[in-house]
């Protein structure tokens, strides 16, 4: 609801805030690990015959969690490393996003448009099998190596998502700024980098950390490719187990687990962030 | 819930009346009573309770202590049975609050319809008779977004007015409006009390108040410091306060 | 029809860019019913998500504690992992948990990959819809209740006929948000086989070894399918927009 309806006196609805739950029992992420991981493990071993020679679900997991935390290591640094190719790259079509230049603008509206409606699977397809498994520049031969194919792949919707990140926080000012910074005779261009983009930097954190912790859990897409991450490392210790059915339940619970552990803190501080953040 | 409640004894009674949120004491015994036909008001500095006071006699909020009786019925019974006394109390309030996905008719209609479970198409003739009363015929299939304060805050009589109750109850309705659209408003209310409903107004029109009501209660920090008929009230106050007040408003 | 199939075949003969899915009767028949798939789990998944969701936001706000603190769970956890690791879960954790039924004298399990495919998709969309539904509800004020209240409406009715449909309106817009990642997220259900889109393009194209143009043709299948279902969230938007309340 906007200030017309300010004319109304009265607003008839509240300002829509997204808001997360407020867990009234505030289970704080170590206690919500250790309640996790007993009831994936309750719920496994209560279907768990372990023969004498047969591990427990709970003794695979400890036996083998080096390897697994290795992989999921492995999903933060692709994590990493789309979102800080993908926050350049986003900056930059966010900024062409807002251009006074039209044909640039449309043209990056398109871009955005066509990376953010595309699922993130079918992107990462795209790269995987039509970039080439290696490149050569100037004589000389770089093998791509899948990993980096992927991370290219996530940083495209990566891109797209920080643009609009960009274009929101930007419109979100009001124009009254605009107005009294060429009051001033600013520039465009030092409009832009002075006075707006520093105060859209706290607006668009919360949002770009929503962005980083959809990133993450999209790394597991990475599996299904053929990326050796957290997920393909599981189903592989699955079979190095001897493929037991029961086994199943806690291997990716472990896995959920270990995500969990790792995206709650983040959304955490982004709701925080938020609310301190808070723009009238 | 059978009554033995007869015409001839007070409407509403309320008997030292006490209601606290948590430590803080609201209302610190308040005792009324009002006729059936009478127009009462309410006045006092904000924050003395009054608002409070008529919530509580709507059983909108739940009372610490004492008693208020509407045509016989104990409010604070728990046993209340809650659809009848808002059958027999209509409150209108300062914020309007109609509801602005449905037109001015089906918001005066709603409520016999889902409540009441009447027959839609002579509560709709009789909806449409309401808002003719209260002069906003043809504004029947407006929203409330496209009407005026004003306009909104008369729907909102209509729509109380729909359940057919024995007493309206008004909390400050006028104190959110403009200047120009506070007069429609009174008319409306005056009105309606001309013809006989039993009224308690809270308000901090005095004009009004000198000019319609049958009694004026004056509080002041949970409490009635001095009610009258409005001639003497206005004119030759008795306690200190209410004079204080007074001097402050007219 | 057929005029559409000679041109791409001329296209394929001429330029070497083979639309097989045009001219090819096998091809097109595997890529439609992929996409019969993908709606169907668009579909289902959407309408039970709103379902689950609605009901988790109304139970959010109740005031007991073993109501709200499960629904808390149910969104903290779903929210928070990912939705492919949530898929293989339900699918190999808990599906090789239940017990298998004897038809036709084969062992199958209780529910095929489909239905698993469906049931964690909507969990997973569902948790998003409980916060958005939950903030539209907390977007009415409460005064308007208690002006329900003071007509004589319980809670109950006055959410089903006052509450509900306002908080709808509000949270239209982030609930369209999410619709639309839910249509996108349909591609996972490829990892366990689930013969959508994605699966069926793939096969194509692993047979007829002409991956750009599938590629092409599949992010123009998803583009025009997220462009129809945002043009129908705005005709919804539309429909229930309140006038005299510009957006």
């Amino acid at each position: 609801m906007n200030d017309a309806e300010r004319g109304h006196r009265l607003a008839v609805l509240l300002p829509y805030r997204l808001a997360p739950p407020r867990m009234t029992v505030r289970i704080s992420p170590p206690s919500a690990a250790i309640l996790c991981f007993c009831a994936i493990m309750a719920a496994s071993t209560a279907w768990a015959q372990s023969g004498p020679a047969m591990l427990s679900p709970l003794q695979v997991i400890l036996k083998w969690s080096p390897l697994l935390l290795w992989g999921f290591g492995f999903n933060i640094l692709i994590s990493l490393l789309s979102m800080v190719l993908g926050t350049i790259a986003g900056v930059g079509l966010g900024l062409a996003l807002l251009s006074e230049f039209r044909p640039l603008a449309a043209a990056s509206w398109l871009i955005t448009q066509f990376f953010r409606n595309a699922p993130w699977l079918v992107l990462l397809f795209f790269v995987m099998f039509l970039v080439p498994f290696q490149v050569t520049l100037f004589k000389t031969t770089i093998p791509l190596p899948d990993w980096i194919k992927a991370t290219v792949g996530f940083a495209l919707p990566v891109m797209a998502n920080v643009a609009e990140v960009v274009r929101g926080a930007v419109r979100s000012i009001p124009s009254t700024q605009w107005e009294a910074a060429e009051s001033l005779s600013f520039t465009p261009r030092q409009t832009m980098w002075l006075i707006m983009l520093p105060q859209c930097i706290k607006r668009m954190l919360p949002p770009w950390m929503n962005v980083y912790a959809l990133v993450t859990m999209s790394t597991v897409l990475a599996s299904i490719v053929g990326v050796s991450e957290m997920l393909t490392l599981t189903a592989q210790v699955h079979a190095a187990e001897g493929g037991r059915p029961e086994l199943f339940a806690p291997l990716y619970g472990f896995a959920l687990l270990c995500f969990f552990l790792y995206c709650y803190p983040i959304n955490l501080w982004t709701a925080r962030l938020e609310r301190r953040y808070r723009v009238r | 819930m059978a009554t033995s409640w007869t015409p001839d004894q007070p409407i509403v009674q309320c008997v030292d009346v006490r209601k606290s949120f948590g430590a803080l004491e609201v209302l610190k015994g308040i005792s009324l009573s009002v006729r059936k036909g009478e127009v009462i008001c309410i006045i006092g500095p904000s924050g003395s309770g009054k608002s409070t006071l008529i919530r509580c006699i709507n059983a909108l909020q739940p009372i610490s202590s004492g008693s208020i009786q509407i045509e016989g019925i104990e409010v604070t019974d728990p046993r209340l049975d809650k659809l009848a006394l808002r059958r027999k109390v209509g409150m209108v309030f300062q914020q309007y609050n109609l509801f602005p996905h449905k037109t001015a008719l089906q918001n005066v209609m709603m409520a016999p319809i889902h409540v009441l479970r009447q027959n839609r198409a002579e509560v709709e003739a009789r909806a449409r008779a309401l808002l003719a009363k209260v002069r906003l015929a043809g504004k029947e299939d407006s929203y409330p977004g496209e009407l005026s304060g004003g306009q909104q805050q008369r729907v909102a009589i209509a729509r109380s007015l729909a359940m057919r109750p024995d007493i309206m109850l008004f909390d400050e309705v006028t104190a959110a409006l403009d200047p120009e659209t506070v007069k429609e408003v009174l008319v409306t209310i005056r009105e309606l009390a001309e013809d006989g409903m039993t009224c308690i107004l809270v308000t901090h029109e005095m004009n009004f108040a000198r000019e319609v009501a049958d009694h004026v209660y004056f509080t002041d920090r949970g409490v009635i410091v001095e009610h009258g008929p409005p001639d003497t009230l206005f004119t030759a106050a008795k306690d200190q306060r209410t004079q204080r007040f007074l001097s402050q408003v007219l | 029809m057929q005029a559409i199939a000679d041109w791409f075949q001329r296209l394929y003969e001429t330029t070497g860019l083979n639309f097989s899915v045009f001219y090819d009767a096998y091809d097109w028949d595997r890529y439609f019913s992929g996409l019969k798939m993908t709606l169907l789990l668009s579909v289902t998944t959407i309408l039970l998500s709103l379902i689950i969701g609605a009901v988790g936001a109304l139970l959010q706000g109740s005031p007991s504690i073993l109501l709200r603190l499960p629904v808390n769970a149910f969104v903290v956890v779903f929210r928070n992992t990912p939705p492919l690791v949530q898929l293989f879960f339900f699918y190999f954790g808990l599906g090789t948990m239940l017990p298998a039924v004897e038809t036709a004298g084969m062992r199958v399990p209780l529910l095929n990959n489909v239905q698993w495919a469906i049931i964690s998709l909507s969990l997973f969309a569902a948790a998003f819809n409980v916060e958005i539904f939950r903030s539209g509800i907390e977007a009415v004020p409460r005064t308007t209740l208690e002006a329900a209240e003071a007509l004589g409406y319980t809670r109950l009715k006055a959410y089903i006929h006052i509450v509900l449909p306002l908080a709808i309106r509000v949270c239209l817009p982030a609930l369209n948000n999410n619709l639309v990642n839910l249509l996108k997220t349909t591609t996972l259900a490829y990892a366990i086989a689930v013969p959508e889109t994605l699966y069926a393009v793939k096969q194509i194209w692993s047979e007829s070894q002409n991956v750009f143009e599938m590629m092409v043709l599949l992010l123009a299948t998803y583009g025009i399918l997220v462009g129809i279902l945002v043009w129908l969230m705005h005709r919804w938007e539309q429909a229930m927009r309140i006038p005299g309340y510009a957006r």
